[in-house]
């Protein structure tokens, strides 16, 4: 199992060390450093890494490497999710997750890792579980604890670990009772130089947020269950009864949680919210290129497309671009050759569009790629996949509770070639 | 106030100042110290010195300082061990405590401290722990007992931990159940012969109804312990299969990986033609492609699995190329790997696409991903016939981006391209000799050079083609430098009245000036090839090439399934077995997929029951009653021609008629009270008995013997001669004997001694109906009666004509020996080995197929201990016993030997020969259509090897 955890800032250094058998010398990051040291890019770094005797499994997040340290045949990807499930109860627990944040929590984070991993066994990864155990430091507490000198530390039994509800409080009590659900869709794609849609899906997912009093049972029905055919559970819904009747059925853990996660796959026509007409051009022999870009809305149902950031890597050989946006304004950066153009919401009667020049390095011969534009976008009230919830009901609970359902569409990685 | 004020202490005299902190009486000061402690040693700062001040916190109430305590002892306990006694009954305190939360803290910080001395006093609490009443207590036990198996194994099974963990698989609470299975498999992994995760269907049924019930993590450990078990049936396989999928919809991509494992595992038995194959098939799909949608570190080791899965099971997928398109933000480790399963699944279907898409990243930015893009066109290239032309057009293409190092590169495969459709794009030559000067990597020049001087005659100024290399010669890596040579020759060969001073200059130039051995030796051997038989070198030279496959990139069926059965593992990540790279490699046991049901048991059966002889004991056979029906029924009799016939026509040979008299004579009056004989034996006693003393075929024995003095260089394994029929049962007659094969003849070679009081003459021999029908060819010789304690050496030439009838075990056979005084009966085993004929090597293609084709439930693998031969010398040695070494590869330090050996019956039988440099234990791995002579032919490979 998971014998040891290093976490190494983008500088190299680590910063912070956890061992949960025996002591692994901290000369076993060598290893991670020269794979560093040979990527070219931070997230270039292979996440399996042998070493002599140990393996080093790593994720980057927030431009913090977790390494962790294995020596016996384990699932690397049981080792790559819990790392995960380390960094989100970190950013559940202190806002951020940053080597600031760890350092000023120092004695937390050792405290939390020593409750979610048991000599390299899981022992409590659910938040609400380890939020039970130790309290999450806040200003107010802490300054409570300096003066009366109570601790963090809880001292019940986590009673949720033994029930049949592992993920749930036991004894929650809300004055007003909330229940309220993110259906948040991302769109991937591909589009090649064409416009034509050589690849396209959707990532879905539902987020809640639920303040509901005691233990409320809930159903979620779905206008269009159909479009959910490859999802992944929150385990507190109960399959049998999704498999038979294509309903939600669960007890929600108290408060933020991740109740499914779905894939409208490539083979279903995705809608593509907007177009996008380029010609990035250089010429032989001469030192300009010409950059013309035009956005426009197409499948969006009469909802505004909003937040939108477009960005692209520009050659090498481009010392600068010189650009004029009909709105919103560009950046772009001369080291990294990055362009970006926060162009804010389309106004379908009005086009937004980026044209100008950009000057090559003297006597350089025309770049052999061609750059790649990465959109990014919004879209309030609408998943676009057409997914609509049908109701929401609660069982097991006398009061009224206040529910409420929001819808949005963003871009993934939504690429198009140019 | 945060706590990045512990680590800002820079003043003198820390340790010191901290010492003061920790005896202070107030409890806020000492948990402010404890913190500052616990904050120095996270940066690795050494705090040991401190450890009795800690150590005296402990006795508290407050369980956030008792936690910090916890965390300080379990770092130190080490390097401070009599130190750590002092701890050790606040913890047996402890684990007494009403709170169960403390109870399940003491034990597990406890198991934390690696010190024997402690590890002594755990035992108790641990006992009781481990049947507290609290589950959480319990589950937190059943992983201390993991950890002190760690610290000392054998306090752990004398204390009958062990035990107490198996029974907690049947615990009422399913986190129990899942961290006693944890536990269990870490445990077993360092005992690999131990029976501790004991799996029948009860306890599978545990853990199936565990596995609805517990955390995410217990999900992985249970599913992971489900895949090591091997149902009974397919319909104990599907039940498990359908409790098993709800799993792939987890939210946790580990758990979904555990699940595709047990689920391809498991469908190996599940018939074909099952409506619920087709439904399990489908399932899978979604499942992988989400996986993909989730962080390039999970991406990555996914897509390392489905390149396995693809393989093995290519039409989960093969809907799905899409997702595998490149992002071109995606890391540079996912790039490749999604590279490499869409060439996987690229097919006549979606070809087009894929070039498309292959084009397009040949235009990327990144150099590594680039050329493994231009690389994947021509695999496409050779893997679908019909995209050829389009895959060849589009490397043209790339040729003129004049991008050097894709040029390069598309030279390379298009020189593999042409391996693959000789005769059909030569005319795209022209375009790659214009850019044969910005070649400048090895491998590039190299396959230049190769399309050179393969094509000569079709270029016309190759000879100034290659001239132009050839200038400078000894700055060439040695691949161009042979390449070059041998292309040179070729050329010669084509166009010898030209070329002739230039193959001299080569010639020289790589016998005379080199100091590469390799590029010397090939240069004599050209030189003098040329120089004797000019003839004979253009058939060497010019031989017509094996055309190349894309087999070429999978991995080995053998090796793919073990890998199947490790998915979501190192191994899969590694593609290579567990054995290969698990530290020390203790506890790895090769893991196979079940065979499909219902087929490959039924002939074994049927032959089974009818011979009524089957259980007979191989010692001696009592001569009486229906075994000597059997024994005596009608095909007993040696045929008398030698001469190779069909094997299979052994049935319609023995049926011949010549036997009734040979039976009878043999057999002579002594048996005439036996009613089985009877209806048999009615044929005349004529002519025949002369005959079997008559020296006719004597002169054939003499043949034969000459032919095994003759020999071969690698003698057959003979087995040493064994007591077959010992004097006390046969009234004074003992043989002993064995089987040897001397130039393609099968004999059986005997020693007679008399051990009784008076002469023995008239002897004679019968076998019964065997499995390869081996029947004598000729008479017993002996020729002179025996004298009392007198030995008589006696060669028997055996054929393989006589009548068939299974026996068990198959190589079994059974002997009628006749003197003056009373026929005796006894059975014999001879190796198989001796049945293996001279032409038994196969063509390596048909080898391939045949491998293949032989379903997978025929293979059988055995280990074979304590050889130390190296593969050659294994290879000459089995060489001898006609079993023939088909084809050679070196893996990772292992000789993988590829064998075939034909049996007279015209069974063939595939081996691969897995040998470890240094490692004296061999695997072999058969495969055969008849899978139980299996079994046999493992016991010749023994039996040769360590002879």
């Amino acid at each position: 199992m998971i014998h040891s955890l290093f976490l190494v800032n983008a500088s190299g250094d680590i910063f912070l060390e956890k061992h949960w058998k025996s002591v692994v010398s901290r000369s076993v990051c060598d290893y991670f450093f020269e794979a560093q040291e040979r990527a070219t890019e931070p997230e270039n770094v292979p996440p399996v890494i042998p070493t002599p005797h140990h393996y080093l499994i790593s994720v980057l997040r927030h431009r913090i490497y977790f390494v962790a340290v294995i020596q016996s045949e384990v699932p690397p990807l049981f080792v790559i999710e819990f790392l995960h499930r380390v960094v989100d109860t970190f950013q559940d627990y202190f806002g951020v997750c940053t080597e600031a944040a760890i350092k000023d929590n120092v004695v937390v984070v050792y405290e939390l890792l020593e409750e979610m991993l048991d000599n390299g066994f899981p022992l409590a990864t659910e938040s609400n579980i380890l939020k039970e155990l130790i309290k999450p430091p806040t200003i107010l507490r802490t300054m409570v604890n300096t003066i009366t000198g109570s601790t963090n530390v809880g001292e019940q039994l986590p009673t949720g670990q033994l029930s049949v509800v592992p993920w749930r409080r036991t004894g929650v009590k809300y004055t007003n009772n909330e229940a309220y659900f993110d259906v948040v869709e991302e769109i991937d794609a591909i589009i090649d130089k064409s416009g034509s849609t050589i690849t396209a899906e959707i990532q879905g997912v539902i987020d809640a947020c639920v303040k509901l009093t005691g233990m409320p049972d809930l159903t979620l029905s779905f206008m269009n269950p159909r479009l959910l055919d490859d999802v992944s559970f929150h385990p507190c819904v109960r399959f049998k009864r999704w498999e038979a009747e294509r309903i939600l059925s669960f007890i929600p853990p108290d408060g933020n949680f991740r109740l499914l996660s779905y894939h409208v796959s490539s083979q279903n026509l995705v809608a593509i919210p907007v177009y996008v007409k380029h010609n990035i051009s250089f010429r032989e022999g001469s030192s300009q290129g010409r950059f013309d870009l035009t956005l426009g809305p197409k499948q969006t149902m009469g909802k505004a497309v909003e937040s939108v950031l477009v960005s692209s890597q520009l050659p090498r050989g481009v010392l600068n671009a010189n650009l004029n946006p009909s709105q919103g304004t560009y950046t772009f950066d001369p080291v990294t050759k990055m362009l970006t153009w926060d162009v804010g919401k389309i106004n379908p009667q009005k086009l937004p569009s980026l044209k100008g020049t950009m000057s090559l390095q003297a006597g350089a011969s025309k770049p052999d790629e061609n750059p790649t534009i990465n959109i990014q976008l919004k879209i309030q009230q609408m998943a676009i996949s057409g997914l609509k919830v049908n109701r929401l009901d609660m069982y097991g609970e006398k009061y009224k509770p206040f529910k409420g359902i929001k819808y949005m569409t963003k871009a993934g990685k939504f690429q198009v070639r140019t | 106030m945060t706590d990045s004020k512990y680590f800002t202490t820079t003043k003198k005299g820390e340790i010191f100042e901290l010492k003061a902190e920790l005896n202070s009486d107030k409890k806020e000061k000492k948990k402010e110290a404890v913190k500052k402690v616990i904050a120095s040693m996270t940066v690795g700062k050494d705090v040991s010195a401190l450890f009795p001040d800690v150590v005296n916190c402990m006795q508290t109430d407050n369980l956030e300082l008792k936690k910090l305590v916890y965390l300080y002892l379990m770092n130190y306990a080490k390097s401070q061990p009599d130190m750590a006694i002092m701890a050790v009954n606040t913890f047996v305190k402890d684990c007494e405590d009403p709170n169960p939360l403390i109870r399940a803290l003491a034990v597990r910080t406890m198991g934390c401290i690696r010190v024997d001395k402690i590890t002594e006093y755990l035992c108790e609490p641990l006992r009781k722990c481990l049947k507290d009443e609290d589950p959480y207590v319990r589950k937190t036990a059943a992983v201390c007992v993991a950890k002190l198996h760690d610290i000392n194994a054998q306090l752990v099974e004398d204390q009958g931990f062990l035990d107490t963990l198996k029974d907690l698989i049947s615990d009422s609470n399913p986190m129990v159940v899942a961290n006693a299975v944890a536990a269990l498999s870490e445990i077993a992994e360092s005992h690999p012969n131990s029976n501790l995760l004991d799996l029948n269907p009860q306890t599978i049924n545990k853990l199936l109804t565990a596995l609805n019930e517990c955390t995410e993590w217990g999900q992985i450990f249970i599913l992971d312990c489900l895949a090591n078990y091997t149902p009974r049936d397919d319909r104990e396989s599907q039940s498990i299969c359908e409790r098993v999928t709800p799993r792939l919809s987890h939210a946790n991509s580990a758990v979904v990986l555990s699940a595709v494992k047990v689920l391809m595992k498991f469908m190996e038995m599940l018939p074909k033609d099952l409506d619920y194959y087709g439904t399990l098939l489908k399932k899978l799909a979604p499942p992988l492609v989400t996986l993909l949608s989730a962080e390039p570190e999970l991406q990555y080791v996914a897509l390392r699995n489905i390149n396995l899965i693809v393989q093995r099971r290519p039409e989960i997928l093969k809907h799905e190329m899409k997702v595998f398109f490149v992002k071109y933000n995606d890391p540079i480790y996912v790039k490749l790997e999604k590279l490499d399963i869409m060439i996987r699944l690229a097919s006549q279907a979606n070809i087009a696409q894929v070039l498309a898409e292959l084009k397009e990243y040949a235009t990327e930015v990144d150099v590594d991903f680039v050329r493994k893009a231009v690389r994947a066109i021509g695999r496409c290239a050779i893997k679908v016939e019909q995209s050829a032309e389009r895959c060849v057009s589009t490397l043209l293409d790339l040729i003129q981006t004049k991008v050097n190092y894709v040029v390069q590169e598309a030279i390379v495969v298009i020189k593999d391209i042409f391996r693959k459709y000789p005769n059909k794009y030569e005319s795209v030559i022209a375009t790659l000799c214009e850019n044969l000067d910005s070649l400048d990597e090895p491998e590039a020049r190299a396959a230049m050079i190769w399309i050179v001087g393969e094509y000569a005659e079709r270029i016309d100024n190759a000879d100034e083609l290659l001239e132009s290399f050839l200038e400078g010669f000894h700055d060439e890596s040695t691949q161009v430098q042979l390449q070059l040579l041998t292309a040179i020759v070729k050329l010669f060969l084509k166009k010898p009245t030209e070329t002739q001073e230039l193959v001299q200059q080569v010639l020289s130039l790589a016998t005379q000036d080199s100091d590469n051995p390799d590029l010397r030796d090939r240069g004599y051997i050209y030189w003098r090839l040329l120089s004797t038989d000019p003839v004979a070198a253009k058939e060497v030279v010019l031989a017509e090439k094996p055309l190349i496959s894309e087999e070429t990139d999978l991995i080995e069926p053998t090796l793919l399934e073990e890998l199947i059965c490790h998915i979501g593992t190192l191994a899969s990540v590694y593609h290579k077995p567990p054995s290969a790279f698990v530290e020390g490699s203790r506890g790895v046991q090769h893991k196979r997929l079940p065979g499909s049901a219902g087929s490959g048991e039924s002939e074994s059966q049927d032959t089974g029951s009818a011979a009524g002889v089957t259980e007979a004991p191989p010692a001696v056979i009592p001569s009486q009653g229906d075994l000597l029906g059997d024994l005596l029924n009608l095909d007993l009799t040696p045929p008398t021609t030698t001469g190779p016939p069909p094997p299979s026509s052994g049935m319609q040979m023995g049926a011949m008629d010549l036997l009734g008299g040979g039976l009878d004579s043999l057999l002579g009056g002594d048996l005439g009270g036996s009613p089985a004989m009877g209806a048999g034996f009615s044929a005349p006693t004529a002519a025949m008995p002369a005959s079997f003393n008559a020296p006719v075929s004597g002169g054939l024995d003499d043949l034969f013997d000459l032919g095994g003095g003759v020999g071969l260089p690698m003698g057959a394994y003979t087995p040493p001669k064994t007591i077959w029929l010992p004097a006390m049962k046969a009234k004074g007659l003992e043989i002993s004997g064995t089987f040897v094969r001397r130039a393609g003849v099968i004999q059986m070679e005997m020693t007679l001694t008399n051990k009784a009081m008076s002469v023995m003459t008239d002897f004679a021999i019968q076998f019964n109906r065997n499995s390869f029908g081996l029947a004598p060819a000729g008479p017993l010789q002996v020729l002179t009666p025996l004298s009392p304690n007198q030995s008589i050496e006696v060669a028997l030439p055996l054929s393989t004509v006589g009548p068939v009838m299974k026996m068990e075990p198959l190589n079994n056979l059974q002997v009628a020996v006749k003197n003056n005084i009373d026929v005796f009966y006894f059975s014999c085993q001879y190796p198989i080995s001796m049945l293996f004929v001279e032409d038994g090597k196969m063509e390596r293609q048909v080898f391939l197929a045949t491998w293949k084709d032989i379903p997978n439930d025929n293979e059988s693998q055995f280990q074979i201990k304590d050889c130390h031969l190296n593969s050659d010398a294994a290879s000459n040695k089995l060489q001898g016993s006609n079993i023939f070494t088909i084809a050679k590869r070196t893996v990772e330090g292992q000789d993988m030997l590829y064998q075939s050996m034909k049996l007279t019956n015209s069974i063939w039988v595939l081996a691969e020969l897995r040998v470890q440099a240094g490692n004296p234990n061999y695997t072999v791995c058969l495969k055969c259509r008849a899978a139980e002579v299996s079994q046999g032919v493992f016991q010749c490979y023994e039996a040769v090897l360590k002879n």
